[in-house]
């Protein structure tokens, strides 16, 4: 069924593609504007409207207060572990934003959280594929990064439900790669994929066998990627400027994004020839210029790119493997078609890494394969299974502040643990259980995921209730908690307070609005396609009736004809879809004879020495219609 | 904050259940999905073994293990009922949680090991768990008994890591030192490995005491396996001592 149809997003730190799997093999989706990429860019203009993608881009240059890109790296995070990225980008914060909230980003006057943003993203992607399939499109996967923890993912997860799409399955970054990659390769063995893409990088260790693709360790870190290497080129353009002519230029929005857009073409074009030179035009018409050799880019950005092998020795650490055992390594993200990056992974593995599938594209068209598994599966994926793992331990807070691993790192998915919680004071009711994920060895140097009380203990002396908590790491890599009291076989109530992230009620007030929208938005957009239409069919229609294939006509045809453009015309004015499609498919059936005699004279014109542009052959009702861009804000 | 009660009880410790039938198409089922109609059955509380039909015993082929992991798989992961009801997919969350817990702690050798002691109900670790804990939170130094053929080198060793210990206090640097301290974390670390083939000739006893053997059989392999685990984590912790003074 075509309303079931389900989509695959990569939610890009920089570009974000939605991708369907057509027959037997994944393809991008492009945007009205033929594209394929829809830039991570939002911004907000003049009367209030989002805009999303390139059309946003002009406004990161022209009034940066209105515009945001990279909000991936703000997802499920709080505002103390921002203050790095505070320095780099220019996010705008809502000035009453308390310690603890959800971060709030100014975009003009208005505020939204970084699911908001990403959902205007999806929302984008969203209309994209219902504009493509000519059908509401409510069921997606999404990419993550693979190193991305509870918080992150569940952030991506409220973003898709404030878009108004079903979030089947979070599927990591690097893995979906793997699937594209797997779909025609159908080979056994041990595959490495090293994902450098904007703002994120991972690693991730798999086993094929036999179209099982199952994970056995990965890792990464969550801020670093192009961005990083973008932050260093504006940095030292910015020290150059205030050396050379006295002038601090960091505090200049306009300036530092058009400096941004200068260095990433610099940046785009080193990866092609050995030499490069950028100018910028300065305030009171000074100039910036600057030649950059390759050799001189590879010397600053080395210690960006080293900061990708530990997470790779860590993760064949893991997976107990040494570089030789791998078999195949595969490259995806934008930043690795940098020639540097390319020869660190081949000295780290000891082999050419694959470059055959775009690796812009190659998440979103795995993502695409996995949403045709969750479907149901189609020949090319029969038998094709993802076994993923949670990149992070889970753990809770013991005594002394300790961390207390229950679930390690690079465990398969779901993964589950149980532990058992007594009280310490007679007629205790409430239990506080402290959730954290990460490696360390203590409380505070984890990430805390979430508090959660267990409430409703029933009063017994200290120690005697028998608390039964689980913990379950969900495919998606999303943590659940229950629990049961087993002396009174009560379950327990939890109370769960995330450390970061929204409640549900808040995303479902954020849903509520936006998801009504987007429904309504598609049913507008369909009629104002089917009015469109209408009237390039009526205009076609008028034309044919003054060529002299008009005058073949019978009188009866003719009345037939003025009867359905009559009802088209009636149509074309109400919101009933439906109905104008009716009425322009029976239109066209109607004048397919006149069709067929306007092509027969213009043939003969042709005959008669004309060219066939010369003889005008006209857009004859029959002659198909493009679907004609909807007018549309 | 609460405390955990035990760390031993983080799996489920239940016998085996009788299957029963098929909740869709009534047939008899086996424990995690029907055998006659494919869909998957609300989970029943068994140990990892039951769950992978397999017998309490500790020799078990990897690659035999890893197929059956596989085949499983295909069968209970949450991907292959994205479309069905929401009861089914909670179970095949569960089902598969469970094959995957299972999976994990029978592939690794000490992990099994572990897990088998802690079905036959010896306590692990307990003792020494609960001992750091109070440690960490009173700042008290742990108390560890040392394993009787280690005592020797242990008392060498923790005299030269002290002597190291003040040395790098002072400033000082000698590399004799460092270099026989280093010589003997790389003999602690061969017999940390030489443990592993000790154990698995227990593992033989253990199987064919199952098979044939009384429960006063069962119970000296048992304590042999234990005291084998106990004289690993010491050498384990010991490792991390030396690792910790050399890099200060």
């Amino acid at each position: 069924m075509i309303s079931d149809r389900i989509v695959g997003i990569d939610l890009g730190t920089t570009n974000s593609l939605v991708a369907f799997m057509q027959e037997e093999s994944p393809v991008v989706i492009p945007g009205d504007d033929g594209s394929n990429l829809v830039p991570s860019v939002v911004a907000l203009d003049e009367r209030d409207q989002i805009i999303v993608g390139n059309a946003a881009r002009k406004y990161l240059i022209e009034t940066p207060e209105r515009a945001v890109y990279s909000v991936k790296r703000l997802m499920g995070r709080g505002v103390e572990d921002i203050q790095e990225e505070l320095k780099l980008f220019p996010f705008r914060l809502a000035e009453d934003l308390q310690a603890g909230e959800v971060l709030r980003i100014k975009l003009g006057q208005k505020t939204f959280t970084p699911p908001e943003i990403s959902a205007f993203i999806l929302r984008q992607l969203k209309r994209n594929a219902e504009r493509f399939f000519g059908a509401p499109v409510t069921k997606a996967v999404i990419t993550v990064p693979a190193y991305f923890n509870d918080a992150q993912r569940q952030a991506t997860k409220d973003a898709g439900r404030i878009a108004g799409l079903e979030v089947l399955r979070l599927v990591n970054e690097p893995t979906a790669a793997s699937l594209a990659y797997g779909l025609d390769k159908k080979q056994n063995g041990i595959v490495a994929v090293y994902d450098l893409g904007g703002g994120t990088f991972d690693i991730s260790i798999l086993k094929l066998h036999d179209g099982i693709f199952e994970v056995i360790a990965t890792n990464g870190d969550t801020h670093l990627g192009g961005d990083d290497i973008d932050n260093l080129l504006i940095r030292i353009a910015l020290d150059d400027i205030r050396g050379d002519m006295g002038l601090d230029l960091s505090r200049n929005g306009e300036m530092v994004a058009t400096i941004r857009k200068a260095v990433i073409e610099a940046k785009i074009a080193l990866s092609a020839q050995p030499a490069t030179r950028f100018a910028i035009a300065l305030p009171q018409g000074n100039r910036y210029q600057r030649e950059i050799t390759r050799e001189q880019f590879e010397q600053l950005i080395q210690p960006i790119v080293d900061r990708t092998v530990g997470p790779c020795k860590q993760a064949l650490k893991d997976a107990k493997l040494k570089p030789e055992q791998i078999d195949e390594v595969v490259l995806v993200g934008g930043s690795t078609r940098i020639p540097k990056v390319r020869a660190l992974v081949e000295e780290l593995f000891q082999r050419k890494p694959h470059t055959d599938l775009n690796p812009d594209e190659v998440v979103a068209l795995g993502a695409a394969v996995q949403a045709n598994i969750l479907g149901g599966g189609s020949e090319a994926t029969e038998n094709m299974l993802l076994l993923d793992v949670t990149p992070l331990s889970l753990g809770i807070e013991v005594a002394g502040g300790v961390t207390d691993k229950i679930i390690l790192r690079n465990s398969t998915i779901p993964a589950s643990a149980t532990q058992y919680y007594t009280t310490q004071i007679d007629g205790q009711a409430n239990v506080a259980i402290h959730v954290l994920q990460g490696e360390r060895e203590l409380a505070r140097d984890c990430r805390s995921l979430a508090r959660f009380d267990l409430k409703g203990i029933p009063p017994m002396p200290a120690g005697m209730p028998r608390v039964e908590v689980r913990f379950l790491i969900d495919a998606n890599g999303i943590l659940h908690v229950s629990a049961r009291e087993q002396r009174s076989g009560k379950e327990a109530e939890i109370e769960v307070q995330p450390s970061y992230g929204l409640t549900d009620d808040q995303v479902e007030g954020m849903i509520l609005d936006s998801f009504d929208y987007a429904e309504e938005d598609f049913r507008r957009r369909q009629v104002i396609e089917a009015r469109n239409e209408a009237e390039t069919i009526l205009a076609a229609l008028e034309k044919g009736k003054k060529s002299p294939a008009w005058g073949q006509l019978t009188g009866d045809e003719k009345k037939q004809i003025a009867k359905l453009e009559k009802a088209l015309n009636q149509v074309k004015t109400e919101d009933d879809y439906a109905a104008i499609r009716k009425a322009i498919d029976t239109l066209n059936q109607g004048t397919m004879r006149l069709a067929e005699l306007m092509m027969d004279s213009a043939v003969s014109t042709a005959l008669k020495g004309k060219t066939m542009d010369e003889a005008d052959l006209g857009e004859g009702p029959a002659a198909g219609h493009p679907v004609a861009k909807a007018d549309f804000q | 904050m609460a405390i955990p009660e035990s760390k031993s009880s983080s799996s489920l410790i239940m016998p085996g259940e009788a299957t029963s039938t098929c909740w869709s198409c009534g047939t008899m089922r086996a424990v995690h999905f029907c055998s006659a109609c494919g869909k998957v059955q609300p989970p029943v509380p068994v140990d990892y073994f039951t769950f992978f039909n397999l017998p309490r015993k500790l020799n078990l082929d990897p690659a035999i293990l890893e197929q059956e992991f596989y085949e499983l798989s295909r069968k209970l992961h949450p991907d292959v009922y994205a479309r069905a009801g929401k009861q089914e997919q909670e179970w095949s969350m569960e089902q598969s949680s469970l094959l995957n817990d299972a999976y994990r702690t029978l592939k690794d050798p000490i992990k099994r090991t572990q897990y088998l002691l802690r079905l036959e109900g010896v306590e692990l670790e307990e003792q020494s768990k609960n001992a750091t804990e109070k440690a960490r939170a009173t700042g008290e130094v742990k108390k560890q008994v040392v394993p009787p053929d280690l005592l020797e080198e242990v008392f060498e060793l923790n005299l030269q890591l002290e002597e190291l210990r003040g040395q790098k206090k002072m400033g000082e640097d000698d590399p004799a030192l460092i270099e026989e301290i280093g010589r003997q974390k790389l003999e602690l670390e061969e017999k940390y490995e030489a443990l592993l083939n000790e154990l698995k000739s227990y593992w033989n006893q253990w199987d064919k005491a199952v098979d044939t053997g009384t429960e006063e059989d069962r119970r000296q392999v048992r304590d042999k396996m234990l005291d084998l685990l106990n004289r690993r984590n010491y050498i384990r912790n010991l490792v991390r001592d030396v690792n910790e003074a050399l890099e200060d």
